[in-house]
């Protein structure tokens, strides 16, 4: 379905999850946050870098990935985005959500 | 003489071994294929180990009564991989190779998680993804007085990844039947944002969970057990207790592929996801779990995935382009308990919805809802893998690549 974020429109799924990564830009990293109650700062953004090489190669998120990478530890990840910080850090990465088959 | 070699004579590794050994021409081409275990165990088993429904006997055999005449068997450990000089570096001789198909699958780490592999592992915190540990799970579960029954997955990818969720399902059934569901709480823990993550599974299917009163806990993210307190933490603190805790550890790529350098942080090694050939290098191609393609870690996914490597290998030798033709195609029953299951058909692309298979309005195969019938489908496939999977027979009516005929598919 199609939504308007920073007055763009862009396809979404039944959850808000953006259906195609070339359609996402920092202004709808901000609109998402906010509908996420999320307010982005350095951090968040550092955190939103790491998802979005990670899902460009195609490996899967996980909170391991986010130990090893160095980029921020798990304590400050969980405080960054309170509450599934993997589905609400991707959902504004512009990436679908860590799924399994059903 | 030119060599091939396979690593691993697991379902992978075997059906490449039956399905090469007829298309490769014998004057040119040895097949040889390496693995240091005796027996081949169909692990799809595992699930029913547990709840007596399958035996021992019914889910391990001899793996080489399943490698092809004219393919030489190799029993040894493989100690590296030596992609630069094209050889494998065995227990105690090293062998050179032209083309190489690894398939040493993923395993289950439980040391990776603190507290896990500890002294509580297999008396009360158990997997059932080993042959070992689901058996040690059913003469737990023999005499088991009931409890807090907690059925956990540490993080994903995982082999298999929904058969947590049919394990929940089968122990709702097997207590009732013992007339002690009351007895039993069960708890299903995920690090995802639920039991079903799928939109149109998620509405047609999480009845299946209220109907069975299994409480859900999600985007738990396991920190550590605290084996002497029987509860799982996460890293936020959360915690969730157990008396009988039935867990499906980080799974890894084989050792060999950290020996070799070869894996990412997974010991998974990075490969096309559509023509399986290995990214670093052109002679090597990996199959079924041991890669690192974004589609399901399930032997459904190797059998098709082998109908395109089996072209692709064959393209090679020849100098041809490759084909990229694999789309992550999925087929798997999945238990839903009293005597019923589901069928999922999928790919990289379409997620799971409801219709008919393989036949479209026909069936008699229903998608993404449970009948009866599916179940014995899912008993039947135990003959289906002996008898035809890993021996590279084709399963009538069931092609590699997805179709979408006969699914309800709306835009």
């Amino acid at each position: 379905m199609e939504k308007m974020l920073a007055e763009k429109p862009v396809n979404v799924n039944e959850e808000g999850y953006l259906l195609e990564f070339a359609q996402w830009d920092k202004d709808i990293a901000n609109a998402i946050a906010v509908e996420e109650k999320v307010e982005l700062r350095d951090d968040h953004w550092k955190a939103i870098e790491w998802i979005q090489s990670e899902f460009k190669k195609d490996s899967p998120l996980s909170i391991r990935g986010i130990k090893n990478s160095g980029a921020l530890n798990i304590k400050e990840f969980y405080e960054l985005f309170p509450g599934g910080p993997l589905k609400k850090a991707s959902k504004i990465a512009g990436i679908p959500k860590p799924k399994s088959c059903i | 003489m030119k060599n091939l070699i396979i690593l691993g004579a697991g379902t992978s590794g075997t059906m490449m071994a039956n399905h090469l050994v007829s298309k490769l021409p014998k004057q040119e081409w040895n097949i040889t294929i390496v693995d240091q275990y005796k027996t081949h165990y169909y692990q799809p088993g595992f699930l029913f180990l547990p709840f007596d429904i399958y035996k021992e006997q019914d889910v391990k055999k001899e793996g080489k009564k399943f490698i092809p005449k004219g393919v030489n068997y190799i029993q040894k450990k493989i100690e590296k991989i030596l992609p630069k000089e094209n050889k494998v570096q065995l227990e105690n001789e090293t062998i050179p190779y032209d083309l190489l198909i690894v398939a040493t699958g993923s395993k289950i780490a439980p040391q990776e998680t603190e507290g896990m592999n500890g002294p509580n592992w297999h008396k009360n915190i158990f997997d059932f993804y080993t042959y070992e540990g689901s058996l040690a799970l059913r003469n737990k579960l023999r005499d088991w007085k009931g409890g807090k029954l907690v059925i956990h997955i540490t993080e994903m990818p995982i082999k298999c990844p929904v058969a947590p969720l049919e394990f929940a399902f089968l122990a709702d059934t097997y207590f009732r039947k013992k007339g002690m569901r009351d007895k039993v709480d069960i708890t299903y823990v995920t690090p995802l944002s639920g039991a079903f993550t799928k939109p149109k599974a998620t509405a047609a299917l999480h009845y299946l969970l209220e109907e069975k009163g299994i409480k859900e806990v999600i985007d738990f993210n396991i920190d550590r057990v605290d084996y002497e307190n029987n509860k799982i933490i996460d890293y936020a603190d959360t915690e969730v207790e157990y008396d009988l805790l039935v867990t499906t550890p980080t799974n890894m790529g084989d050792d060999l592929i950290k020996r070799s350098e070869m894996g990412d942080q997974l010991n998974f090694i990075p490969t096309n996801k559509a023509t399986l050939q290995s990214l670093e290098n052109e002679n090597i191609f990996v199959i079924g779990d041991a890669s690192n393609i974004p589609a399901s870690k399930a032997g459904s996914v190797a059998h098709f995935e082998a109908e395109i490597l089996t072209e692709n290998i064959q393209n090679y030798i020849k100098g041809k382009e490759l084909k990229e033709e694999f789309d992550g195609h999925a087929n798997c029953f999945i238990e839903t308990g009293n005597g019923k299951a589901l069928l999922i058909d999928f790919n990289y692309e379409q997620e799971p919805v409801q219709g008919s298979f393989p036949f479209a309005a026909i069936g008699p195969l229903s998608l993404l809802k449970e009948s009866k019938l599916n179940h014995m489908g899912k008993l039947a496939f135990r003959w289906i893998y002996w008898n035809m999977l890993i021996k590279g027979i084709p399963i009538p009516f069931v092609t590699a690549k997805m179709t979408k005929k006969g699914k309800q598919i709306t835009i």
